[in-house]
C-alpha cells in the first residue's frame, strides 16, 4: 500500500456537462505528482474531489485506503487535517495578519500554548522566507509573497498531502522559481506527498516525479517527465509544445460556419 | 406554454433556494456550542454589525422622534389634546417605527455589508480554504454573524425608540411648549409594558432573525463573481426590506388585531 491517494474509474459531471469519464490515477507516498492539462477541463475540480468538497457521480477516491466520498462528515474532517490545499488565490484570511493566518490552523486544531505557536509560526515563515513579513496584512503582500504565506499556512499542521492548485499561475519568473524550489524542498524535507495541478509545463516537469496529462475528460498520457517527453501521442505533444491547433481544437464546438454566417441575426 | 414552463422553473428555483437557506441556518446554529471559541468571534461581530450601526440608528431615531412630535402636535393642538403628545410619540415608536425602521436601516447598513463580506470570502476561496482546514465555515463564519445580528438588532431598536422619545421631547416640550410633566406622566400611564414594549421587542427579534438570515444566506449562496456579489447584496436589501414590511403587518395583526 504505497499510494497515498488512489482514484478509481472516476465519473463526474457538472449539470449536463461531463467533466471526467473514467479517470484513474495513483499518487504514491512521498512523491511529487503533477496533473497537467489545458485550462477549463476541471483540474481544480479534481482537487476538490480529493478534498471531499464535492462528490463524484461514480467511481472512488481513496485516501490512505479509505474512501473519501463515502466518509462521514466527522471522518472527512479528520482526513482533511492530514491534507492541505494551496489555493490559486492563496485564500489568506484578509482580516488577519500573516502571522495570525499561519497561526490560525494551529489555534483551531491544537491546544498548544501561544509561545509555542509563535515559535512554530516563525519557523514555518522562515522556511518560505517571509519571517520578516509576519506583521504585514495580506493586502500588503505581492502575489508571490501571498502564495508563499499561504504555503506556510498549508504546512502549519504538517500535513501528509499538499494539493497545489495552479501554484505558478500569474507569477513573475523570480517568484515562479522560488515556488518551484519551495515545493521541491518542502516535499523532500518534510517527507510530504505533493499533488500539483498546473498548466505550466516546464516548471512542473522539472520537479515532478510522475506526470498525468488530463484532456477531454480522460487521462491521455502518464509517466515520468522523461517518458512524457518521448510520448508519441499527438495530443500530449500538442500540449507540451503549445500548438494552437491539433487534437485539442482551436475552435470551441460550433455549427458549420457557413450556416452560422448565413443565418444573420439568428445565432443561437 | 413557455411562460408556464418559466413560471414553474422559477418557482422551483425559489423553493430550492429556500431549502438551501434552511440548510445554512440549520448548519450554522444547530451545533454543539463551543463557547470558548465562539463567544469572542460573536463579540467581534456584535461590534461590527451592532456597535458600528449605532450612529445611524441614534441619528435616525432622533430625527424620526422630532418629526413625529411636530406632525402630531399640529393635529393634536387643534383638538386641544397636545398633552397626549407623549403617548402618541412613544406608542408609535415602540410598536411600529422602532422595530421597523431599525430593521430597514440595519438591512441597509449591516445586512448588505454581511452579504458582501461573506460573498467576497467565497469568491476569494477563503470559505473553501476553511473547509479544507477541517473547519466548518457555517460555524466559524456564518454562526457568529447570525447571532451578532440577532442580539444587536433588538438592542438597536430599543435605543432607536428611546432616542426618538427624547427627540419628541425636544420638539414637543422644549420648542412647542407642551408641559413636560404631562408629556412623561401621560406616557407612563398609557404605555403598557407587555402590550407595547414586549411586543415591540418581539417584533424586533423576529425582524433580526429574518434580516440576518437573509443577509448571511445571500452571501453564502452568492455566485462568486463581482456581478454575483453585487446581485446578492441588492437581493439582501430588497428581500429583507420586503420581508420586514410584510412580517410587520402579520405581527401587528396578531398582536393588536384582536378586536
Amino acid at each position: 500500500m504505497n499510494d497515498l491517494v488512489t482514484i478509481n474509474n472516476l465519473y463526474f459531471s457538472r449539470g449536463d456537462r461531463p467533466i471526467y469519464e473514467g479517470v484513474s490515477l495513483q499518487i504514491p507516498k512521498g512523491k511529487t505528482v503533477a496533473i497537467m492539462g489545458p485550462s477549463g477541463i476541471g483540474k481544480t475540480t479534481l482537487l476538490r474531489l480529493i478534498g471531499g468538497q464535492i462528490k463524484p457521480d461514480s467511481g472512488d477516491i481513496l485516501f490512505k485506503g479509505e474512501s473519501i466520498p463515502s466518509m462521514s462528515r466527522q471522518k472527512l474532517y479528520k482526513a482533511r487535517r492530514q491534507m492541505s490545499m494551496l489555493f490559486q488565490s492563496g485564500a489568506l484570511f484578509t482580516d488577519m495578519s500573516v502571522f495570525d493566518n499561519i497561526a490560525f490552523p494551529l489555534r483551531e486544531h491544537t491546544n498548544l500554548s501561544e509561545s509555542l505557536i509563535r515559535l512554530m509560526v516563525l519557523m514555518k515563515l522562515q522556511s518560505v522566507g517571509l519571517r520578516g513579513a509576519a506583521t504585514l496584512m495580506p493586502n500588503e503582500l505581492s502575489g508571490g509573497m501571498a502564495r508563499r504565506a499561504a504555503l506556510a499556512r498549508a504546512i502549519a499542521l504538517d500535513p501528509e498531502l499538499i494539493l497545489y492548485d495552479e501554484p505558478f499561475a500569474g507569477q513573475d519568473p523570480i517568484s515562479m522559481g522560488v515556488l518551484v524550489k519551495l515545493i521541491k524542498e518542502l516535499n523532500d524535507a518534510l517527507n510530504l506527498t505533493s499533488l500539483v495541478v498546473t498548466h505550466d509545463v516546464t516548471e512542473v516537469m522539472s520537479i515532478a516525479d510522475y506526470v498525468y496529462i488530463l484532456a477531454d475528460k480522460h487521462i491521455i498520457g502518464s509517466g515520468t517527465p522523461a517518458e512524457i517527453r518521448q510520448s508519441d501521442s499527438t495530443l500530449v505533444q500538442q500540449f507540451l509544445q503549445g500548438n494552437a491547433d491539433g487534437p485539442v481544437p482551436f475552435h470551441y464546438p460550433a455549427n458549420d460556419i457557413e450556416q452560422d454566417l448565413l443565418l444573420t441575426g439568428a445565432v443561437r | 406554454m413557455n411562460s408556464l414552463i418559466a413560471l414553474g422553473a422559477s418557482t422551483l428555483d425559489r423553493i430550492a433556494a429556500l431549502g438551501r437557506a434552511a440548510a445554512v441556518l440549520y448548519g450554522a446554529i444547530i451545533a454543539k456550542p463551543t463557547p470558548i471559541k465562539s463567544i469572542p468571534l460573536t463579540l467581534k461581530q456584535i461590534h461590527v454589525v451592532g456597535v458600528q450601526s449605532l450612529l445611524i440608528i441614534v441619528v435616525s431615531g432622533l430625527f424620526i422622534g422630532m418629526v413625529m412630535a411636530l406632525q402630531a402636535y399640529t393635529v393634536l393642538v387643534s383638538y386641544g389634546a397636545e398633552d397626549s403628545l407623549g403617548p402618541m410619540v412613544a406608542l408609535s415608536l415602540l410598536r411600529e417605527l422602532g422595530p421597523v425602521v431599525t430593521a430597514l436601516l440595519f438591512a441597509g447598513r449591516a445586512g448588505s455589508a454581511l452579504t458582501a463580506e461573506i460573498g467576497l470570502m467565497k469568491a476569494t476561496e477563503q470559505l473553501s480554504s476553511l473547509e479544507m482546514m477541517a473547519i466548518d465555515p457555517l460555524r466559524r463564519v456564518i454562526a457568529p454573524r447570525f447571532w451578532a445580528g440577532v442580539i444587536s438588532m433588538p438592542l438597536l431598536a430599543t435605543i432607536f425608540s428611546t432616542v426618538g422619545i427624547m427627540g419628541g421631547h425636544i420638539v414637543g416640550v422644549d420648542w412647542l411648549g407642551v408641559d413636560s410633566g404631562s408629556y412623561w406622566s401621560i406616557m407612563q400611564a398609557t404605555v403598557d409594558f407587555d402590550q407595547d414594549i414586549v411586543n415591540g421587542i418581539i417584533k424586533s427579534v423576529v425582524f433580526a432573525i429574518v434580516v440576518t438570515w437573509i443577509a448571511v444566506f445571500r452571501g453564502y449562496d452568492a455566485t462568486p463573481t463581482s456581478e454575483g456579489i453585487s446581485h446578492a447584496t441588492t437581493k439582501t436589501v430588497v428581500h429583507s426590506s420586503l420581508a420586514v414590511l410584510g412580517l410587520d403587518f402579520v405581527l401587528t395583526a396578531l398582536m393588536f388585531g384582536t378586536y
